[in-house]
């Protein structure tokens, strides 16, 4: 029995930052089988066409989150985009927002420093406990917080964010995700240090609710509302300040 | 080897062209206009109110006016389609209800914001004594 193929026309954005003055656009037909995703063309394009493309990828499973890419407008991670949801003309662009390194690599350095700056870690601020002992943490108390520990950090989010697009200084969908994460987590003392970068003009108030990140991440972990409800708490936690109750001090 | 990264550009101005979810985003962000022309109106009826019988009645009349009517009426629908229904969909979002391990459906929110919605329009028909 001979392995049905149907062939795929993928245009690819290349971008030689040694040679081009711009990226271009280059084609290759690509036989695709029926379970293939869009990085299984894209491998297959590496393998047997051209092995100068530029595109990362590890995983092939949904989290490493490193192959997140434009196909046919739309970020995504390639590992979980079928060919056969998609017609037989397929582009594929890097993330947009992001300056191109090259072909389909993009400059994460931005988002990477913003995360860092969010500490999106968890902050103790008393002594550690003993050694016989560990934070404890209840199902209800990590159920409030759980869904955003989905989060790969593979920045689709920021590809489909227009107020990104358009102000880099703005924090961002997934950065700001992680800050809630941990504003969340009951074992946590960081959440006043993180207010100051959240309540700060490039924090959660740039956030416009376009709702875009959400519809486009593919972990489902939903950082408009997570941006949503840390306005909430930011507000509910500047008029404690004004009305002098002792607030969250952690 | 020299890192020369491409900064695509991006128009400022139309940059909601890139996709359909931009252009509804855009159309919600467009009913500004219409609250800042409420706005104007309410003023208007305000100073109306305060100078005189005759200048309110005039004002409530003109708002009478067949132009006025369907221009309220087109508003109303433009306000349900972008503002009503899409916020209180999201409502669950922004305000989540936990209950122990479980969240509270979110259709219980909904439904919620709907009822207040109700309950006020009802209030405010009563003290304008249409009902």
């Amino acid at each position: 029995m001979s392995i049905q193929t149907r062939q795929i026309e993928l245009e690819v954005m290349r971008y030689d930052p040694e040679k081009d003055e711009a990226p271009w656009f280059q084609s290759y037909t690509v036989p695709c089988l029926e379970d293939w995703v869009i990085l299984d063309a894209i491998n297959y394009v590496k393998d047997n066409l051209d092995t100068t493309l530029a595109f990362r990828w590890s995983c092939h499973m949904m989290v490493c989150g490193s192959c997140g890419m434009m196909v046919n407008g739309e970020p995504v991670l390639t590992c979980k985009t079928f060919v056969r949801e998609l017609p037989d003309k397929v582009r594929i662009e890097p993330l947009e927002n992001f300056p191109i390194e090259r072909d389909l690599v993009v400059v994460l350095d931005d988002v990477m420093q913003k995360l860092h700056q969010v500490q999106p870690y968890i902050v103790r601020k008393d002594d550690p406990p003993p050694e016989d002992k560990e934070y404890t943490q209840s199902r209800g108390a990590l159920a409030k917080f759980k869904q955003l520990t989905m989060c790969v950090n593979c920045f689709v989010c920021y590809a489909a964010c227009p107020q990104y697009a358009l102000n880099k200084d703005f924090i961002g969908p997934a950065a700001l995700t992680m800050a809630h994460r941990y504003n969340r987590d009951n074992r946590d003392q960081g959440k006043s240090d993180r207010l100051n970068i959240l309540a700060d003009h490039d924090g959660v108030w740039d956030c416009s609710f376009v709702g875009a990140c959400s519809e486009v991440c593919p972990k489902h972990v939903d950082p408009a509302a997570a941006i949503q409800q840390m306005k909430v708490d930011g507000a509910l936690e500047f008029w404690k300040q004004k009305m002098g109750i002792t607030g969250d001090k952690s | 080897m020299s890192r020369h990264p491409y900064v695509r550009p991006i128009s400022t101005t139309t940059w909601y062209m890139r996709n359909g979810r931009y252009k509804i985003y855009v159309l919600r962000e467009l009913t500004s206009f219409l609250v800042m022309f409420y706005s104007f109106l309410t003023l208007f009826g305000l100073a109306a109110l305060a100078n005189s019988a005759e200048r309110w009645d005039a004002f409530l009349a003109s708002q009478q006016s067949t132009a006025m009517v369907v221009f309220h009426g087109l508003a109303l629908i433009y306000f349900l389609f972008f503002q009503t229904f899409p916020w209180f969909k999201l409502a669950p979002k922004a305000m989540p209800v936990q209950m122990g391990e479980k969240k509270l459906p979110d259709n219980y929110i909904i439904i919620g914001h709907y009822v207040a919605w109700l309950v006020v329009t009802v209030f405010i028909f009563w003290l304008a004594g249409v009902i």
